[in-house]
């Protein structure tokens, strides 16, 4: 890096200092606008939500707007991490979410591979199948959660059909008896996780899955050529030449997956508001819920929740940049 | 010296020793129910109290409740508006302590509030002064299929035995006795609310919402193993985690329900089901433990003054004004619910009429849980009634918890 | 290409392969389908639980009507509109110049502060939501339309400006070096020689931008608060919580309210996927 702007500085003797400032002023004015909003409302609140952990806090102004927090050093995080059994069964979620949501790296390279033809329209059902990642989750969250309703939901409907028969009930009114009941899966404390993450998995996999194609399409052929000559095939294939070649795609849908399994908000507001009882909570939604919602008014302990939450996508973001700078040096 | 004099004047003009027509000021009001009957009622009050009071410029903000609720936080010490409606109890509690909320126990000794407002005034009342002044509140009970009853020939039930005796009766028929949906947990505290009041009293009720008795002390063990009964003899719907009050009235309006532990509010969802007002009948909740003084849930709403209200006389004057009999009868006729004033009319309405019934001769009036005890014990409390209805041998451990949160929200 | 081309495979595979796509394809998409289909049965059909068999009637036109003019869906829809394509217009602007700052010049601090967007770019919004919803408070613009442009401009300014860095970082840089022996000054090669070149990129960036933007959830929850300024995902809750059991009226204002990013994708499809999979191909 330090030889190009060696290189890039060519002008005249006599005009050299003048350059020189100008190359060294000039990228701030270019940086400042993004970096001046960049930090007042991303890079300064990170330091203030750190802050506010260490105070109680109902988030009330009194009349002459002085803040009403009052210090309470590390009371919330010995709070959360002794005393808060809602903030371990959130972050156990917040790994079953890690660890199934990666299912959508392996479910979108099958999709691609499955989609990876030249046949004619198949552009039309690629885009098709990359439908689901363009709708809002909350969207997805409605949709689902009325396919899971045992009242009137597709499954509730496919159980009745299966297990239940109509009768008349004392009113007149046809009414639906059933063997065993519905699954509830919405409102069973160890269904309703997994029925939010199955939702989740649908865009997902189709961001994954597009990942996947745009990966396939640069794959060489060269090399696949050679393996085919070299007798691989199937399975083998995959493993030894194209995952290989991959892998840049991989880790982009390794990255993508882990943010969104840990940012996971709007689908369990949608469809269980983290119940039943707090049982599909996730950090990201116990934080909301604490803080600033009917029942929740404690800033302070919102942010200690917020900032453990920030300290595990910490391990991500340090290893993504690190990633990152390894790359720079290598291009450099 | 002039500048004191004129500020002795607006004082005095202010202070009403002067007429009213005198002082011109703008007055912003916000409400917080933007659904058709209580934004009516809402407004023809404001057009009355813009009526006699010509030079007060009036301005309103109607949000949506929900949102309000959130939306209260900021509008109190951020841009205040010079009245707003907000709830009574401990809803009130954390802007009272924070000094946002203006001390109108003035408007309750010059109007004679404190005879006329009795029912509400010990919820309106903090350090023995009131801070708000109330302009509705509706009752709560069973509301129950008399069409069902009435071809069972099941007359409603007064106590706990007879209450039991329909419930097997009614289960017998195929009928599930009663129908709640818990998604939003709040109508889990209702059936809570009235078994502790009918098991316990009143004062159980207020001390337990105050945090001075434990969840595991025996008395409201009993009311969990009543419950516990309940659930077990299968009187509730199933599936009611994921159904919203609304929801419940389903399996209700289709037959397969018969009872409902719900606030008047309700009666306009039967309705809207489907249901005519003759084949739905209210019967207060039955007694449990014999002779102890019936208590009742009755949610009020009322209007504050914020301490940064810029034009407080006018708000004050508001404030009296909706709390007169005849506005309280105009504004509950509309919105069908009940007039807190002692001398206004209660609408008539076979519902309203068994309100005004059952809460005037209460021996006290509760909130409701979620308005007694504060945000978190509610919320915590509210989960675990959830839970405990969808699997009652937890019950122990969910007591211990509640223990654990009420020792941590009221140190 | 991998897997083996499905036309040098036998005939029998071959068909084989064209009937599953269809259905695959319907599996896929079946959830959609189901939700499509409810948006049009009439109200009797979801009460007489009818929700799979055959329509009794078709009330396409009567149920997306029924949603504008019984509910607040309109204002909704124009409040997302508004939020939307400001900050789709500011965040890409602000990144086009910060992107070029930090891939042409090579100061001390051109990695650090790329680095900066990058991991501000990645945080949990939850670390920011107090702060932010406080600062909107007391400068009087929470629950105002600009407010969350304003929020969502600056954090997707992160995103976009590692984005257009990393774009502008691959072009030839020779040009930018001639044109400086040439004495240009700087605004003017940013203007004149790079702009056009990253035309792409900000296509991609646009609608992608875009797609974010309209179907944030959880800022429209903290920033706003009343129909004035609730943008559509916000307000398809409170539809949710207005529309008790009226499935078919749900269903059709959710359909309503992803069709703007879904045309979008159908129009932009090129660069909307360029710029999802920009870093698939390359380290």
């Amino acid at each position: 890096m330090a030889n190009s702007t060696t290189t890039a500085d060519p002008a005249p003797p006599g005009n050299l200092r003048w350059q020189k400032n100008r190359l060294a002023i000039a990228p701030w004015l270019f940086v400042a606008p993004a970096l001046i909003f960049f930090s007042i409302y991303v890079i300064i609140p990170i330091f203030q939500s750190i802050a506010l952990s260490f105070y109680e806090w109902n988030g009330l102004y009194d009349g002459e707007g002085q803040s009403t927090a009052k210090w309470v050093g590390l009371d919330n995080y010995r709070k959360l991490l002794f005393d808060d059994e809602r903030f371990y069964i959130s972050l156990k979620n917040n790994v079953i979410w890690l660890v199934l949501y990666m299912l959508a790296v392996p479910l979108g390279l099958a999709i691609a591979l499955f989609l990876n033809q030249t046949v004619t329209g198949i552009r039309f059902y690629k885009s098709m199948f990359f439908f689901p990642f363009v709708i809002s989750q909350v969207v997805v969250g409605l949709i689902y959660g009325w396919f899971y309703n045992p009242d009137y939901g597709v499954v509730g409907s496919l159980w009745k059909w299966a297990f239940c028969e109509e009768t008349i009930n004392i009113m007149g009114n046809v009414t639906t008896k059933c063997s065993t009941k519905p699954p509830d899966i919405l409102g069973d404390e160890d269904w309703a996780t997994y029925g939010i993450i199955f939702a989740g998995l649908w865009p997902q996999v189709a961001y994954c899955m597009i990942l996947y194609l745009t990966g396939l399409n640069n794959v060489s052929p060269e090399q696949i050529e050679a393996g085919r000559l070299d007798g691989a095939k199937g399975w083998k294939m995959l493993r030894h030449i194209i995952l290989p070649q991959l892998a840049p795609a991989t880790f982009l849908a390794i990255v993508v997956t882990v943010i969104g399994a840990l940012r996971s908000f709007d689908m369990i507001a949608i469809m269980t508001r983290g119940g039943p009882f707090g049982s599909s909570n996730v950090l990201a939604y116990y934080m909301y819920e604490t803080a600033i919602s009917e029942y929740g008014d404690r800033y302070g302990y919102g942010s200690a929740i917020a900032t453990v939450l920030f300290l595990i996508m910490l391990v991500y973001i340090s290893y993504f940049l690190w990633r990152m700078y390894r790359d720079e040096k290598d291009n450099s | 010296m002039i500048k004191t004099a004129l500020k002795t004047t607006v004082a005095m003009v202010a202070t009403g020793l002067l007429s009213s027509a005198v002082l011109a000021g703008d007055l912003v009001i916000n409400f917080d129910d933007p659904n058709p009957a209580p934004k009516e009622a809402f407004e023809t009050a404001v057009e009355a109290f813009k009526a006699a009071n010509p030079d007060i410029n009036v301005t309103v903000n109607i949000n949506d409740r929900e949102a309000h609720k959130t939306a209260i936080r900021n509008f109190l010490s951020a841009d205040a508006p010079d009245i707003t409606s907000w709830y009574p109890g401990n809803r009130m509690a954390p802007f009272v302590e924070a000094g946002l909320f203006e001390d109108v126990s003035d408007v309750w000794d010059d109007n004679g509030f404190h005879d006329a407002l009795a029912a509400i005034k010990p919820t309106m009342t903090i350090d023995d002064k009131q801070w708000g002044v109330p302009y509705t509140y509706y009752q709560w009970g069973v509301y129950y299929r008399k069409d069902i009853f009435d071809k069972l020939e099941l007359a409603e039930p007064t106590n706990w035995e007879e209450f039991n005796a329909v419930a097997e009766k009614l289960k017998e028929a195929g009928v599930t006795p009663i129908t709640i949906g818990t998604k939003f947990l709040w109508t889990a505290a209702g059936v809570f609310d009235y078994l502790n009041l009918r098991t316990n009293g009143y004062e159980v009720h207020n001390d337990l919402t105050a945090g001075k008795i434990k969840y595991t002390d025996d008395r409201i063990k009993k009311v969990f193993e009543t419950w516990k009964e309940m659930v077990d003899a299968d009187y509730f719907v199933e599936n009611h985690a994921t159904m919203s009050w609304q929801d419940a009235i389903a399996p209700f309006a289709n037959g397969d329900a018969a009872m409902y532990v719900m606030g008047n509010f309700s009666v306009d969802g039967y309705l809207n089901a489907g249901l005519t007002e003759d084949q739905i009948d209210f019967f207060q909740f039955p007694e449990i433990t014999p002779g102890l003084p019936r208590a009742e849930e009755a949610p009020a709403d009322a209007f504050f003054i914020p301490s940064g209200a810029k034009n407080k006389e006018d708000a004050r004057k508001f404030l009296a004004f909706i709390a007169q009999p005849d506005v309280q009868t105009e504004w509950n006729n509309t919105i069908i619910q009940l007039p807190i004033n002692k001398n206004a009319e209660v609408g008539d309405n076979k519902f309203l009429k068994e309100g005004f019934e059952t809460l005037s001769t209460a021996s006290g009036l509760a909130q409701f849980y979620d308005r007694d005890a504060p945000a978190q014990m509610a919320k915590a409390g509210m989960e675990g009634f959830q839970e405990f209805m969808l699997d009652t041998s937890k019950m122990d451990a969910i007591l211990e918890r509640l223990d654990g949160v009420q020792e941590e929200v009221y140190k | 290409m991998f897997p083996t081309p499905i036309e040098k495979t036998s005939g029998g595979l071959r068909l084989a392969y064209k009937l599953a796509l269809p259905i695959a394809l319907f599996l896929w998409l079946l959830p959609l389908l189901a939700i499509f289909m409810t948006s049009i049965r009439p109200a009797v059909d979801i009460n007489s639980g009818n929700m799979f068999g055959w329509p009794s009637a078709f009330n396409l036109v009567e149920n997306y009507v029924a949603v504008f003019t019984q509910s607040e869906a309109l204002t909704y829809f124009w409040n997302s509109v508004k939020v939307t394509i400001p900050t789709v217009i500011i965040s890409v602007s602000l990144a086009c110049l910060a992107g070029y700052g930090l891939a042409i010049y090579n100061f001390k601090f051109a990695l650090p502060l790329f680095f900066l967007f990058i991991a501000g770019n990645f945080v949990p919004f939850q670390i920011l939501m107090v702060p932010v919803r406080d600062l909107s408070v007391k400068t009087g613009l929470y629950d105002t339309v600009t407010g969350l442009v304003l929020f969502h401009s600056a954090f997707q300014t992160g995103f976009c400006t590692l984005f257009m860095r990393n774009f502008i970082r691959a072009l030839p840089y020779e040009l930018i070096e001639s044109a400086r022996i040439e004495g240009v000054k700087e605004w003017r090669i940013f203007w004149h020689l790079v702009l056009p070149l990253v035309r792409p990129a900000v296509a991609a960036l646009s609608v992608l931008i875009f797609t974010f933007i309209w179907n944030d959830f959880f800022w429209a929850t903290v920033l706003t608060q009343g129909e004035a300024s609730k943008p559509i995902t916000a307000g398809i809750r409170a539809l949710n919580g207005q529309f008790v059991s009226q499935w078919h009226l749900v269903s059709a204002a959710s359909l309503m309210a992803a069709i703007p990013p879904v045309l979008m994708f159908f129009a932009m499809q090129k660069h909307f996927i360029a710029g999802l999979t920009l870093g698939a191909t390359k380290g």
